[in-house]
């Protein structure tokens, strides 16, 4: 079991809304991960590099900063095995690439636009996770 | 300054994610596990982040062009095709059986223990095997957002 947290969730949704907001505002881009890790992966050293360098680096040193301010990190627990995480891993860096997006960029970003594409992408991965959750947890019975 | 604010607005970002829940593989799978035990959480991340951005977005696109890039980079497709929904499907399933998605997953590097790592590896590896599997089909690929 994990605690219903319905105000800090939001809390923490209305926040990605305003860097995403931030984001399209002064650089003029959609705030979705896994195309600016892609970017940072696959694209040469010059200034659409830094920019997306740069946001990924401000991710990863988020949570020094939330301790800092708060004095706690939030709890983190991995309930899948390793293997599980290399498989997912993997379907997931696939997937979002012939997708063309993720969480943020299709869920966040594009629903926001309403996008006929963002929408359809976000329900169908939806689906399919909530589909494999059943799977492992209730028919295989992880 | 494009980097440093950049490097800021990871920093929100990553801070709303850490905040949300997103980053804890236990609740993003408990808010997919609709029978069992189911904590819905996340629609309220959902809902938070698509108020701001929904609104936040229109008042930006109002400014023609945005602060510090010559224009808006907005991705022009609309027609659905097997690409995009084959590979969201996919996405969820790997989604489902780890418990990150990659915004969900970049804070928690930060914290540093040794399960995101080995996920991030092979999200790296799949997003590569992937572009270089569509490059390979598709000469147009990657077409330039």
């Amino acid at each position: 079991m994990t605690e219903f947290t319905p105000l800090l969730s939001f809390g923490g949704g209305l926040l990605i809304g305003l860097a995403a907001v931030a984001l399209m505002a002064v650089h003029g881009r959609i705030a979705g991960i896994s195309g600016i890790l892609a970017g940072v992966l696959t694209s040469r050293f010059d200034q659409e590099w830094a920019w997306r360098a740069a946001f990924l680096a401000g991710m990863v040193a988020s949570p020094l900063v939330l301790l800092g301010v708060t004095g706690r990190l939030p709890e983190i627990t991995v309930p899948s095995s390793p293997l599980l995480l290399v498989i997912g891993g993997f379907l997931t860096g696939v997937g979002v690439t012939f997708g063309s997006g993720c969480t943020s960029g299709h869920g966040v970003c594009g629903m926001s636009r309403l996008s006929v594409r963002s929408i359809m992408a976000t329900m169908t991965f939806m689906a399919t996770a909530v589909l494999t959750v059943f799977l492992v947890r209730h028919v295989f019975g992880g | 300054m494009r980097i440093v604010l950049a490097f800021a607005f990871g920093l929100l970002f990553g801070c709303g994610i850490l905040i949300s829940g997103m980053a804890n593989p236990a609740k993003v799978l408990n808010f997919f596990d609709l029978a069992g035990t189911w904590d819905p959480s996340l629609a309220f991340v959902m809902g938070g982040a698509l108020t701001v951005t929904a609104i936040g977005y229109q008042l930006v696109f109002r400014m023609g062009q945005p602060l510090r890039a010559p224009s808006f980079s907005l991705p022009s497709k609309q027609e659905l095709d097997v690409r995009l929904l084959g590979g969201s499907a996919v996405f969820g399933v790997g989604w489902g059986l780890s418990g990150f998605c990659p915004g969900g997953l970049i804070p928690v590097l930060g914290i540093g223990m040794g399960a995101p790592l080995l996920t991030a590896v092979s999200i790296v590896a799949g997003i590569l095997a992937a572009r270089t599997a569509i490059r390979v089909t598709d000469n147009s690929y990657p077409a330039k957002a």
